[in-house]
């Protein structure tokens, strides 16, 4: 087993376990767990047949190993953007679930 | 006819308590006058929710009578109306009406937008210009409306001939079902998404906005249309 696809396997359970936990905390519907599940599963295909999907590479103008890399680090990029738009988002929900109380409190 | 309707409304009033909810940031110079207006026309539950203002918003409020609650932070319309939708649901109204600060609606509209609702034709009706050909709307103001309107139809299957009117209104029931977590200029986005997933009975209905100088340079800027349908497919993804 190469080093590659243990980085990537790892990184897919971690990723799918933050989805599962979400979709246990009913934040996520099923069919948005399945369409994560579907993603993750699709980057742990295509790490761990990459030799065999040359031909892809080919067309995508891909000939160097490091591009993989580079690919793999703007996803991991974007992933890392998404959560912490999400962890944003929910810290502002809170904020305005406690200015909403204020206003209200001091209406009474 | 159109004076027996108003009449016919206006006993419907009495016996359905209709709450005017009103987000509004620095609107000291309009704020007054709308008020006045809809008081002119028998609304009595008015709340203003003071979307921490820089100006005298919320004395100009309080003098016309207005309930004001008041935003400790500035977080948008979308959390404005949010914070009055609950307060009037907390203070028993059984329809709300949602209004603007700046002048652009007319309170004559009112009593159309009730009518489906107290006749149990829709729990959510929604105020078109587009119906109407009183309203002289811009030519690039039409354009960017008319792009999310098909953006909406992408993004929640309905098709709607105006789709960020602010006026509009909606039983108590309604009022409950909707969940509103976009702060800003997306939650009128995030409504119609709300009424296709809630499958909440609504209709359109004309009125008519006037595009004032004062409305106009208090107005969203065209570039908000971006901000907006950023946040609607990121609601998309993480709802």
């Amino acid at each position: 087993m190469d080093i590659l696809l243990i980085i990537v396997v790892l990184f897919v359970l971690f990723a799918w376990s933050r989805a599962l936990l979400r979709y246990r905390d009913h934040a996520i519907s099923l069919g948005e767990f399945i369409f994560w599940t579907f993603i993750w599963g699709a980057v742990i295909a295509l790490t761990t047949f990459r030799t065999r999907l040359s031909f892809v590479a080919d067309i995508a103008g891909l000939k160097r190993p490091v591009d993989v890399l580079i690919y793999f680090s703007i996803v991991l990029l974007f992933y890392l953007l998404f959560r912490l738009y999400v962890k944003m988002e929910s810290v502002e929900q809170n904020m305005t679930k406690v200015i909403r109380e204020i206003a209200h409190q001091r209406r009474k | 006819m159109k004076q027996g309707m108003k009449q016919g409304m206006n006993q419907s009033k009495n016996q359905q308590r209709v709450f005017i909810v009103i987000p509004a940031y620095n609107e000291e110079k309009s704020i007054g006058a709308v008020l006045q207006g809809l008081r002119k026309y028998g609304y009595q539950n008015l709340i203003v929710i003071n979307d921490c203002s820089h100006d005298n918003t919320a004395a100009r409020a309080k003098q016309a009578g207005a309930m004001v609650l008041n935003h400790i932070i500035n977080i948008g319309q979308g959390a404005a109306l949010k914070t009055g939708i609950d307060y009037a649901v907390q203070e028993g109204a059984d329809i709300i009406v949602t209004f603007d600060a700046d002048g652009q609606h007319d309170p004559q509209d009112i009593p159309m937008l009730l009518e489906p609702i107290l006749k149990g034709k829709a729990e959510i009706t929604l105020g078109s210009r587009f119906l109407k050909s009183t309203s002289q709307v811009p030519l690039l103001k039409r354009i960017v409306l008319k792009g999310g309107i098909l953006f909406t139809w992408l993004c929640s299957g309905i098709m709607l001939t105006d789709t960020h009117n602010g006026l509009r209104a909606m039983s108590r029931k309604a009022a409950q079902q909707l969940q509103l977590r976009q702060n800003r200029m997306a939650h009128a986005s995030e409504i119609i998404d709300e009424i296709h997933r809630k499958r909440i009975p609504f209709k359109e209905v004309p009125v008519t906005i006037r595009y004032t100088k004062y409305a106009m340079a208090k107005g969203q800027s065209v570039f908000n249309a971006f901000d907006i349908a950023f946040k609607m497919i990121i609601r998309k993804l993480v709802r």
